[in-house]
Formats: structure tokens, C-alpha cells, sequence
């Protein structure tokens, strides 16, 4: 089973480790993700102009590319989804936006394209039963605090594939590759990291209410499938000690590492030394890391 | 004084007090089970505040279009004894026997020989403001409620009326193709035996001239909630189209002011009128549908859209209307170079708020009929402080008034709104249904009587 | 040749407004069959009514068109008044030129004439081809089936008994009662509702006129109002006949676990209403967690309601008193304690429900929050609350002991099926729909199934009662007859062109068709012909016809548009 895949900015520059980890994992999985030939920035905000055509440009180029190898684009960057599914949407529900836009970037697409995040596909298509079937080295005895973030949840009509305010899939595989997911309320809130540039002192405070939750809930690492939260949480906690002075750092890691790990891969270059709380020292003290 | 038991035959046969929609109901359900209603107006036709409505929330039917075919049937209905343009005046007796007395105001026409051709509410010199109009319109001196009236004849209001001011004129009865003007016409008097009697006296709006806060009577652009359906209304005084009393100009920029004289312990009413915030709703969309550059503002304390489909309404006014709702109460209102001045407060963000605007609707407090009093006294019910018909018991008994065979309907009680009011207005129809089908069974029926 | 008169009306300007009524009546005067033609005001005025009776003598019509509104306002009153005058009812027809005309048309009257001016003619031609019928009666039985035992079945059940009629009261179960058997007090006056209750049960227990079936649920249902034979299941399955129906099967309150920004049912210390009625039922609140007494309990208001994106886009009616209710009985039970409420808007719109609300803020001091809770959950042994107070413009949280959330209403578990058996129409939420919003609240679309209480939508035990005993005055007028009056705008049969090959059989939605017991023809059982048409349209030999809407008379019909 082979799906187009795009990586996006994110995981193709500083977080390209996550995307070694999570091509080594698919692959493994016998669910390759192929890369497109050709692609480009998804833009990175979904428009909410409701005429700004020219904003649907760069995503609806995402989906012409996705277009030339199939009807399945995968996605890994969680606001890449968010910004492309809803381009897609968009351009479903709107025969007239399509075809202004074909006639914009002088191409056509048809809307055929079925967006899907790669915990999506891991869950519906790959099934969180291969996936357990498929560990070497499950996570014993790791406590975990799964996190979600908004963009594969919000606005639920048009991205959620799972229950927007309670959310399970990232805890259900979490639970396949052996670790223990801990009960805890934050997993679908806001880390700020949108209000990075306007208010930093939001965005701290935002993401402590999330990390100091998950430690309250027991967690000795934080897992996310979005990118972007991994590295507003991880980077947050370099002054954290400031404001609530005591605080202890928590390792925040891309789901793709723990499922590089528990399906036994060579986990080299899953980019570990660009996490600002390195998470190996915990993960060698359980046995999770060599 | 002694109390006595004796047997009497109990009479098949009710009184409804009041001819609104609550009214109707009662009177359609219990004659349709074939009993015999006698069905007592003031006015000189019936249909009540529906016939002045313009369209109905949630669904924009229009009023007179769903009330005309009721009115109809209650007018030719064989088992409804219409007595519009009358009061009941005594009552004796009790449940099974009442004795009614019924005064008919002198109409000063024949209705048993008038066409209802129209003819003389043409050619009539005087025109005088019409209370069914809310003052936005005019009616003539001899006139009917509308043209749809049941029944459509006319009455001639001797206050207003020339001849009997001047003692000339009678152009009305120079015109009558028929020779029904009578000016020597005199009040009648009857007397109708009941077994039963429904009470539909309905209500009134609180009057604005006892809110100084809002300028009413001062300044002519400010009206009541009631006085805007008759000008959205197509067969109201301005056939439908929005114009303000002073000037006649379309509006631009309409204030409705929800809560006028509800919810204000202090200064007027403490309850919530429970109407307003719908029709409030409707009235600022119909505005929009009529003048589609126009812009309405709601001023409002809580938005009550409880009732099926009714919140999707209201949110259908603000997102596909942008009617701009305001929380907040309205402290003065006040005239300006031909501008109604409105100032509120916007609790939401704690700001003050003034709008220039061109016309101001108030939705007063609904109260009492005036009236009802007087046949709270005769029916020896009780009210509640504000005048209120109170019922036997709020949960189980909401038409039931504790008197033996004397039921409760519709607004009379308190706030409500058509759906609420028909179904409750069943409901005490039932009440009376069952209670003669089982006199039926009976044959009589042992009752306490007072003799004197 | 029949000679027929047109009457047009002008419905005030809502259809002179637009449709150039004067040159209507010249054009139709010309049409063949047309002897008179006239407009006026409002025909369906008592002097419109008696220009039509007088036209009629004069001219001696004996085939009537009124061009006014829908048929569905006015079509009774013109066949009343025609009849009156001598001519059959059926040979007077209706043409819509308001609803299907000038409404539609506003901005275009020229050709909204010319339409007004067709659409009559073709009616012209239906009158035509219109025989002359009599309405025929049914035998009418005079048993009543009341779905659901809550309050609304048991006041709609009580009335029709009362006035010596059968009933059937079929309950799902064990217990008679309904959701306000698991109320501790109603409000406004804290009354005790197992007491009032009881009172009701027994009195439907014991009444000589009521069969009490619980545990039982209607699984079929057949036949037409006056004559619906009914199915039910229970500790013994049986089949009964009725006569009309009283829909009173109540609601459910929306599960928790859809609520997932409130936990989701995960913690035991968040809570629904009915479970708080259940402690203060019990004369005990305590957290279900560890049995203490909670100190600080918020009430959410909403929950699932007024959310169009999330959930239900509807107001549920009741939660803004009954959360007041249960503030002030927890606050009457732990004086020292703080009640929240968070609400979007206080909905207390009934007689005294203002004054009510007033009390519970004031003089139990609770303490109202204008806005949403965002999310709540558990944490270190308390539960808390993130919510926004908009009259501040700032984010609230609020540690709490226990909270309770004020679920969405909605319809009772198997509505929809219920509702699929009975052949009568619910809306996209399940609820049933009312036959009018207005003016027809406790009749539903289909004749002889009436509605009570929270099966139409959410509302209080007051109106749930009133409209209760509106429903049972419906089956009371029903019963009040000697018996049915159908329609006899119905299907035949015509025996020498039916083949017997018993499409219309299979085609008929009514159940109206059979074969023939030796004839090789299809004939229609009369009393349950709706006069769809689905016959007509599956007769492959046009062996089937509609009384007045026959093949013929369409093709007639369609010449004038054509």
C-alpha cells in the first residue's frame, strides 16, 4: 500500500527528523508514504476572507500535485491538513471558487483528491492492531500524556476525524505500542502557539496550564502528532522556571519517534538533538533507548 | 344564607368569554363535539390581537391568511351563538345552571338586514384614529375592524359621529342601499342559560404613556410593537409598507426596544412578558425584508427564544438579517433634529450606546385586558397582583379556576404565545367536553346552590 | 355544458398587487363554459361569499372557480357557501394565484397576469370534467390509544376517560410516570412531585375506563383514524382497534458521553440533572466520588443546547427554571454552600418564572455567570470549571465540588421508529411535528394521531399538561361524531379494462388495493384510499382512475398552458 504524501515545510526543515522517523515507520508498516515530485507551501493559514481566491492558490497547487498520482494525499504537518482539507472542502462545496481557481493557476483540478492526516491513515487504513502486531520493542511501563492540538479537530464539521472535544486516536495507539496514556483534561486545548508573535506571555501561560497538567496527571513525556505544538511546548519550557519557579521540564515528543522506537527502527537521525528537553535521559532510564 | 343540595339538570351549553384566538379555539372545539357555544365579543367582530398581527414567527405566515379561515368557521359555524359587540354584564347561578346577562351595545345599524356592502364607511365625512390602527391609521366614523371581519358589519361610534354631535350628517344612512342605519337603535339586553363558561379575555399593552423614559406621546416616532404590525401589515394604514407617523418617511435606522415595562420591579411590571423577544425578532426581519437598506437594532436583557424552531429564528435575524442585538436595557429616548435619540448601555462590552435613529418600537409589558377585572368581580375569580386570571393549580390545573365549571383560556392568564395559547385553550375545551359528557351519561348532576 | 362561474379575489394587495385582477376576469369571461366572472376585495369576506351565492342563483351556475389563495385555507369555506347555493361541493374548485402567483411573481406582473389568467383556465377545465360526488362515512371507534405514561399520556389518558370513553394506555415501562417520576419537587413552589404523582397514578390505575399495559411498546399500526387496528407487545401480545392516538412519548436528555468538553461521562463527580433530581429526591447530595458533601456545585446551563456546530442547534425550554429550582434546593439543604450557574441567557418566561429566577439569585444568593464553560474536568480530587464571564469579558475558573450539567432534551429513545410505524412526520431532530406551528399545536399532519406533551418538544409539566388535555379535546371532538366522513376524491377500478396483474397492489402506500377474492381485478377498499394516485400511475392497462382527477380531465387540464 503506497500513499501520496506530503511532508510540508516543518517536517522537511527543522523537523526533518520527525519525518525520517515517520517514512521509517509507514515503510515498516508496509504502508509507504511517497513523497510528491513536486510541491509547495501549503500557505500555512486557511484563509477566512470568503473571496480571498488568490490565498487558495498555493494549497489548490498542493492538491493539482496530489492529483497527477492519485485520489489519497497523506499529510503529516497537522496545519498543512488543516489548511488543505479545507481548501479541498471549500472547493467541493463551490463548483463556481473551482473553476475560478483552475483559470487562476491555468490547470484543473477536480476536487477527486480525499485529504487524510497520517494518524488518520495509521488508525483506518494500517489498523492500530497491525500496528501492535508489528512492535519489537513496546514502550512498558511509559506514562504518557497523548495531545492533540486543534488543527486535526477544529473546525470539527470540516477537519475532525475523531471526537473533537474528547479524542482518542492518538491515546489508542499510544496504547498499541505499549505505553500507558494517562487521563488527563488538556489534551485538546490551545498551547498558544498561534499567539506566539502577539503575546508571548499568553502563550506561556497557555502552555503551562497544558504541561504542568500533564505532570499533575502523572506523565513523564508529552506526545503530540502536531508538529508545531511539539515545538512551542518544548521551546516554552526554557524560561518556564521564571514565571512558576520549581518547574521541572517535560520531554515533548512527535508521535513518529515513540513508533520508530516500539517497531525496533534504527532511530538515529529522528532528530532527538533538537528537542530543547532532550527526551533521551528518560528514555534510556526506562529501557526505551539505547 | 343557607347552602342546600338539590338536583337540576345540567345544561349542555357554554359561555366563552372573548373572541381571540384563544377564544375561537375553545369555542370550534367544543361545537365541533356538537354542543352548543355562545361565543360573547366586545368588539364589534372577532378575531382579537390576531387580526391586528402582520405575520407570525417562526415561519413568517402570514396572521390574517391562518385566521380568516377560523373566523370563518366560528361566523358559520351551527352550533356557535355569535354576540359581538357585547358584555356579559351578570352572572348566577352555578355549575350545570348559569344565568347570563348579556348587554349589546346599540350599533346603530340593522346587522339583520346590512349586506356588509361598505358603502356607508365610504361615504362617512369623519374620520376619527383608530384604536385597532394603534393611532398609525384612521377609520371612519361608522366602520368595521377590517375588511375581513366576522361579522362584517358595521357599527357607528357615537362619540365620533356627526349626527349625533351635530345632530346632521346621516350620510350613512342616505347611502344604505338597504335601509339598515337605525340612530334610534338602543343597547339589548339578554339573557343566556350555560352550563359551563371559558374565560378568553385575552390582553392588553401596558400603556407607554406611563414610561416617560421612553418619550412616548412626545415624540410621534416612538410606537408600540402593536402599532408596527399594523404598519408591516398589507391590509394596515399604509398597506404594508414601513413609514414613521411624523413625517411619513421610510426609516432607515429602527430601534426596537425589548423589555419596555417587563422585567422592571421597580418602576413597572416585574414579569417577563414572554412574547417579546419573537416577535421583537420578527419584527426587525420583516423590517429588513421591507427596507433592505435599512439597519434594526435590538436592545434586549435576555434573548428567550424558547420554543421549537424558535432560536433558529432568532439567529436567523442576526446572521442572514444582521439585525444588530444589543444586551442591554435602554435608559432614555428622546427627540433630536427629527431624529429619535436612543441611549443604552451595551453590557457586553460595558460601553454606553447612542443611536440616531428614525423610528423607535417599543414591546411593552403585556397586561390584563382592561376589563377583565370587571369579570373576574362577576365570575367572583381570583387575580393575582398584577390582574392575572390565576388557576386552580400551576402544574396540574393550568385552565381549571377553582370555581366549579369555569375554565381558563389563553392569554388571560398570562404572557403567552399563539401555539401555547391554542393548545391551552383545547385544553380547557376538554374540560368542558368532558364534563358534559358526562352529564350526558348522568343525565343530572347533583350541585351545591346557593339560596338566598 | 356546464356553466360555470369565476370568482377573483384580490386578498387586499396581496394578490391585486401584483396580478392585474380587471383583466383576469375580461379574459376568463371569454373562456368557453364561463357564463359569469367578477373580482372582488375579499372573497372570502361574508359579502364575498354572498356575491358568489347570488351569482350562482342568477346565473344559475352549477360549476364554481374561485381564483384566491392555496386550497388549503379556503377550499371549505367557497365548497360551503357553493353548497349553500345548490352547487355540489365538488364542482367547486380552487385556483391558486396567491401562493403560486403573485407571491411568486412580485416582479414581474405582466406575466404574472398572463399565468393567473391560465392556471384558472386550466381549472375551468377541471370543473368541467368534475363529476358531482357525496362524501361517505366510516363506522368510527370510540377506544383511544395513549402512547407513553408520563404525565402528558396520563392527563390526555384521564380526560378521554373521564368523558366515558376507552382508553388503552400502553407504557414501555414498568412504572407509570415518566421523567417526572424522577423529579424530588417541581417548581415554583418546591411542591413534592412524587406525591402529586402518585395521585395521578392511582387515578389512572382505578379508572373503570382505562387499560394500563406497561412494559409493552405498539409495534404495528394499521388503518385510518376512526378505524386504526393497532399491535402491541408485551407480557402478552395483543391487537386491539382504536379509533385515535395520543402521541405522549416524552423525552430523553442528551447522553453525557457526547459532551466530551465536559468529560464525557468520564468523572463521577459531573453529573446530569435528572441524576441531581435523584439526590435531592433522595435527601442526600453527596459526590458520588467519595460521599462527601459538596461545598461548590456549578450548574451548566446549555449543555449540548443552543450549539449548532457541536450539537443541538435548539433551546431545550426548561433548564433555565429547573437549574434554578435545584440551585435553591441545594442551597435550602447546604446553606453554607456556593452555588454557580453559568447561562447564556436566562429563560425564565412563565407566570411567576421571573420572580422565581429573581429569588434564587437574590435571596439564595447563587451566583449567576453569563457565559459558556468551555471545559470541564477533574483534577487533584475536584472538578473544574473553565468558563467566560462576558459581563466581565473575563476567563472564570471555578474549582468545584461537584457540577451539574443541564443536558440538551430530546426525543425519547425509539421516537423515530415509533414515528415510522404510525405513518406521522417528525423533524430533523426526531421530534414530532406538529400539522401546524401555529394554530394546529397537538394535531400531527396525519388525521386521528394527536400529540401531547415533550414529544413535540421540549416543555414544562404546566404546558405539558395544558397541551395534554388540548390533545384529549382533539379525540374528544373526534369521538363527539356519529362517525367518519371520507372524502370521496378517491381511486376506482375500472372492472372491464384491470387485467388483474396487481401492480396497484404492490404500488398502494395505504394498503388500499387487494385483489379481488375471485374476480381477476384489483378493488379498493374504499375507507383506506388516501387518493394518492400511485394506483393510476402503476395501472399499465389506465384501469385506474382518481374521482376528479382523471386521466382525461388532466389532458384537458394541461390545454389552456400549453
Amino acid at each position: 500500500m503506497k500513499t501520496s504524501y506530503f511532508p510540508g515545510c516543518t517536517l522537511n526543515t527543522t523537523a526533518k527528523g520527525f519525518d525520517n522517523a515517520l517514512r521509517a515507520s509507514f515503510a515498516a508498516l508496509g504502508a509507504e508514504l511517497v513523497e510528491l515530485p513536486e510541491w509547495n507551501c501549503c500557505g500555512a493559514t486557511f484563509p477566512l476572507l470568503v473571496d480571498n481566491m488568490l490565498d487558495l492558490a498555493a494549497p489548490t497547487r498542493v492538491l493539482l500535485a496530489a492529483q497527477e498520482q492519485g485520489d489519497r494525499l497523506a499529510i503529516a504537518c497537522t496545519m498543512c491538513y488543516n489548511v488543505i482539507r479545507r481548501t479541498n472542502n471549500r472547493l467541493r462545496a463551490d463548483a463556481d471558487a473551482l473553476e475560478k481557481l483552475n483559470y487562476f493557476i491555468e490547470d484543473e483540478y477536480r476536487g477527486g483528491v480525499e485529504v487524510l492526516d497520517v494518524l488518520q491513515i495509521l488508525r483506518d487504513d494500517v489498523g492500530f492492531d497491525a500496528v501492535k502486531a508489528a512492535v519489537k520493542k513496546p514502550l512498558t511501563g511509559l506514562k504518557v500524556a497523548a495531545y492533540y492540538g486543534c488543527m486535526v479537530l477544529r473546525p470539527p464539521a470540516e477537519v475532525a476525524y475523531d471526537d473533537p472535544e474528547n479524542p482518542r486516536a492518538l491515546d489508542d495507539l499510544l496504547v498499541a505500542l505499549g505505553a500507558e496514556p494517562v487521563e488527563w483534561p488538556h489534551k485538546a486545548e490551545c498551547c498558544g502557539a498561534y499567539l506566539a508573535v502577539k503575546s508571548q506571555e499568553a502563550t506561556a501561560e497557555m502552555s503551562y496550564r497544558i504541561l504542568s497538567s500533564a505532570q499533575r496527571a502523572g506523565a513523564q513525556a508529552i506526545v503530540t502528532n502536531c508538529p508545531l505544538c511539539q515545538f512551542n511546548l518544548d521551546k516554552q519550557q526554557l524560561d518556564m522556571g521564571h514565571q512558576h519557579g520549581g518547574y521541572n521540564p517535560i520531554p515533548v515528543l512527535y508521535f513518529s519517534q515513540l513508533l520508530g522506537i516500539a517497531l525496533g527502527l534504527d532511530t538515529t537521525d529522528f532528530g532527538w538533538e533538537r528537542h530543547y528537553v532532550d527526551a533521551r535521559p528518560m528514555l534510556r532510564e526506562r529501557g526505551h533507548f539505547a | 344564607m343557607t347552602l342546600d343540595e338539590i338536583v337540576v339538570p345540567p345544561i349542555q351549553r357554554v359561555l366563552i368569554i372573548g373572541a381571540g384566538i384563544a377564544g375561537m379555539q375553545a369555542a370550534l372545539d367544543i361545537a365541533n363535539a356538537g354542543y352548543e357555544v355562545v361565543l360573547v365579543e366586545r368588539e364589534p367582530s372577532i378575531g382579537g390581537r390576531m387580526a391586528q398581527l402582520s405575520e407570525t414567527f417562526p415561519t413568517l405566515d402570514c396572521a390574517q391568511c391562518i385566521l380568516t379561515p377560523r373566523t370563518v368557521e366560528v361566523g358559520h359555524h351551527e352550533n356557535i351563538r355569535l354576540r359581538t359587540y357585547s358584555e356579559v354584564e351578570a352572572v348566577e347561578g352555578d355549575l350545570g345552571d348559569f344565568r347570563v346577562r348579556i348587554r349589546r351595545h346599540a350599533a346603530y345599524v340593522n346587522w339583520d338586514i346590512c349586506t356588509g356592502c361598505g358603502l356607508c364607511q365610504e361615504k362617512c365625512p369623519k374620520r376619527v384614529v383608530s384604536d385597532f390602527e394603534r393611532g398609525v391609521g384612521k377609520r371612519k366614523a361608522i366602520y368595521t375592524l377590517s375588511p375581513q371581519a366576522v361579522p362584517n358589519k358595521p357599527v357607528i361610534d357615537r362619540q365620533s359621529c356627526i349626527y349625533f354631535e351635530r345632530g346632521k350628517c346621516r350620510a350613512c344612512e342616505k347611502f344604505c342601499p338597504v335601509g339598515a342605519i337605525d340612530f334610534e337603535q338602543e343597547d339589548a339586553v339578554v339573557e343566556e342559560r350555560v352550563g359551563a363558561i371559558v374565560v378568553a379575555t385575552g390582553y392588553d399593552l401596558y400603556p407607554l404613556s406611563l414610561m416617560g423614559e421612553y418619550g412616548y406621546g412626545e415624540v410621534p416616532d416612538v410606537i408600540d410593537g402593536l402599532a408596527f404590525e399594523r404598519l408591516l401589515s398589507a391590509s394596515g394604514p399604509t398597506a404594508g409598507q414601513v413609514r414613521r407617523p411624523s413625517d411619513g418617511k421610510e426609516p432607515k435606522e429602527v430601534v426596537f426596544i425589548q423589555c419596555a415595562g417587563s422585567r422592571d420591579p421597580e418602576l413597572h411590571m416585574p414579569y417577563c412578558s414572554k412574547i417579546c423577544c419573537m416577535y421583537t425578532a420578527k419584527h426587525a426581519m420583516l423590517y429588513k425584508h421591507k427596507v433592505h437598506d435599512g439597519q434594526a437594532y435590538v436592545f434586549y436583557i435576555d434573548i428567550r427564544s424558547a420554543g421549537k424552531r424558535y432560536e433558529e429564528f432568532v439567529q436567523r435575524a442576526m446572521e442572514e438579517e444582521h439585525v444588530l442585538y444589543v444586551r442591554g436595557k435602554v435608559s432614555r429616548v428622546f427627540r433630536e433634529n427629527g431624529k429619535v435619540m436612543v441611549w443604552g448601555t451595551d453590557t457586553l462590552s460595558g460601553r454606553n450606546v447612542e443611536v440616531a435613529a428614525d423610528l423607535v418600537v417599543l414591546a411593552p409589558a403585556m397586561v390584563p385586558k382592561a376589563g377583565a377585572g370587571a369579570v373576574a368581580e362577576l365570575l367572583g375569580l381570583p387575580t393575582d397582583e398584577h390582574g392575572w386570571f390565576t388557576a386552580a393549580e400551576a402544574n396540574f390545573q393550568p385552565v381549571e379556576t377553582g370555581r366549579p365549571g369555569v375554565f381558563l383560556a389563553g392569554a388571560a392568564v398570562g404572557p403567552m404565545d399563539i401555539p401555547e395559547t391554542v393548545a391551552q385553550a383545547s385544553g380547557a375545551a376538554a374540560k368542558v367536553l368532558s364534563l358534559f359528557a358526562r352529564w350526558s351519561s348522568e343525565v343530572t348532576v347533583t350541585s351545591q346552590v346557593t339560596v338566598t | 355544458m356546464r356553466k360555470i362561474g369565476v370568482f377573483v379575489c384580490h386578498c387586499g394587495l396581496n394578490i391585486a398587487g401584483t396580478v392585474d385582477v380587471k383583466r383576469v376576469v375580461e379574459a376568463v369571461e371569454e373562456y368557453p363554459g364561463v357564463v359569469f366572472a367578477t373580482d372582488y376585495k375579499y372573497m372570502c369576506s361574508d359579502p364575498g361569499q354572498a356575491l358568489i351565492q347570488k351569482a350562482i342563483a342568477d346565473h344559475e351556475l352549477d360549476g364554481v372557480v374561485v381564483a384566491a389563495c392555496s386550497p388549503a385555507m379556503h377550499e371549505v369555506t367557497f365548497r360551503k357557501t357553493a353548497r349553500a347555493a345548490g352547487v355540489n361541493p365538488y364542482l367547486t374548485e380552487i385556483a391558486n394565484i396567491r401562493e403560486q402567483i403573485s407571491w411568486v411573481h412580485e416582479a414581474e406582473p405582466d406575466a404574472a397576469t398572463v399565468k393567473a389568467i391560465e392556471i384558472i383556465e386550466t381549472i375551468i377545465e377541471k370543473v368541467r370534467y368534475d363529476e358531482p360526488l357525496e362524501p361517505f362515512s366510516l363506522p368510527l371507534v370510540k377506544r383511544a390509544l395513549v402512547i407513553g405514561g408520563g404525565i402528558a399520556g396520563m392527563t390526555a389518558a384521564l380526560h378521554i376517560a373521564d368523558a366515558g370513553y376507552p382508553v388503552v394506555l400502553v407504557e414501555r415501562e414498568a412504572q407509570l410516570g415518566g421523567k417526572m417520576g424522577q423529579l424530588s419537587s417541581l417548581y415554583l413552589n418546591f411542591d413534592t412531585a412524587p406525591d402529586l404523582l402518585q395521585s395521578r397514578i392511582e387515578a389512572v390505575t382505578r379508572h373503570p375506563n382505562i387499560q394500563v399495559l406497561t412494559e409493552a411498546e405498539v409495534t404495528e399500526l394499521g388503518g385510518y383514524v376512526g378505524n386504526f387496528t393497532a399491535k402491541v407487545n408485551g407480557s402478552e401480545p395483543f391487537t386491539f382497534d382504536v379509533g385515535a392516538i395520543v402521541v405522549a412519548t416524552g423525552f430523553d436528555l442528551l447522553p453525557q458521553s457526547e459532551l466530551g468538553e465536559y468529560g464525557g461521562g468520564r468523572y463521577p463527580d459531573v453529573i446530569d440533572s435528572l441524576q441531581f433530581e435523584h439526590m435531592l429526591a433522595q435527601g442526600e447530595i453527596r459526590r458520588p466520588s467519595d460521599g462527601t458533601l459538596p461545598k461548590e456545585v456549578v450548574w451548566v446551563q446549555c449543555a449540548g443546547s443552543r450549539d449548532p456546530e457541536l450539537h443541538k442547534p435548539y433551546c431545550s425550554k426548561i433548564c433555565c427554571m429547573y437549574v434554578a429550582k435545584q440551585a435553591m434546593a441545594y442551597k435550602q439543604r447546604v446553606p453554607d454552600g456556593q452555588a454557580y450557574v453559568f447561562y447564556i441567557d436566562i429563560r425564565s418566561q412563565g407566570k411567576g418564572y421571573e420572580e422565581f429566577v429573581q429569588r434564587a439569585m437574590t435571596e439564595y444568593d447563587v451566583l449567576y455567570l453569563r457565559g459558556k464553560v468551555a471545559r470541564v474536568f477533574a483534577e487533584d480530587g475536584r472538578v473544574v470549571v473553565w468558563g467566560v464571564d462576558t459581563l466581565s469579558g473575563k476567563a472564570v475558573e471555578v474549582q468545584a465540588d461537584l457540577v451539574v450539567l443541564a443536558t440538551a432534551a430530546v426525543p425519547s429513545a425509539g421516537a423515530r421508529d415509533l414515528a415510522q410505524r404510525l405513518r406521522v412526520s417528525t423533524d430533523e431532530y426526531g421530534f414530532f411535528s406538529e400539522a401546524h406551528p401555529k394554530l394546529r399545536p397537538v394535531e400531527s399532519l396525519t388525521a386521528g394521531i394527536f400529540l401531547a406533551g415533550a414529544a413535540q418538544f421540549p416543555k414544562d409539566i404546566p404546558e405539558t399538561v395544558a397541551q395534554a388535555s388540548g390533545a384529549a379535546a382533539k379525540v374528544l371532538g373526534l369521538f363527539a361524531q356519529r362517525e367518519m366522513v371520507q372524502e370521496p376524491t378517491i381511486a376506482f377500478v375500472d372492472e372491464e379494462l384491470c387485467a388483474g396483474c396487481g401492480l396497484c397492489v404492490a404500488a398502494c402506500p395505504y394498503e388500499a388495493r387487494v385483489m379481488h377474492p375471485w374476480k381477476p381485478i384489483a378493488v379498493v377498499q374504499t375507507a383506506l384510499c388516501q387518493g394518492c394516485g400511485a394506483c393510476v400511475v402503476a395501472c399499465p392497462n389506465k384501469a385506474s382512475s382518481l374521482h376528479n382527477l382523471a386521466t382525461e380531465q388532466l389532458l384537458a387540464m394541461m390545454e389552456p398552458v400549453l
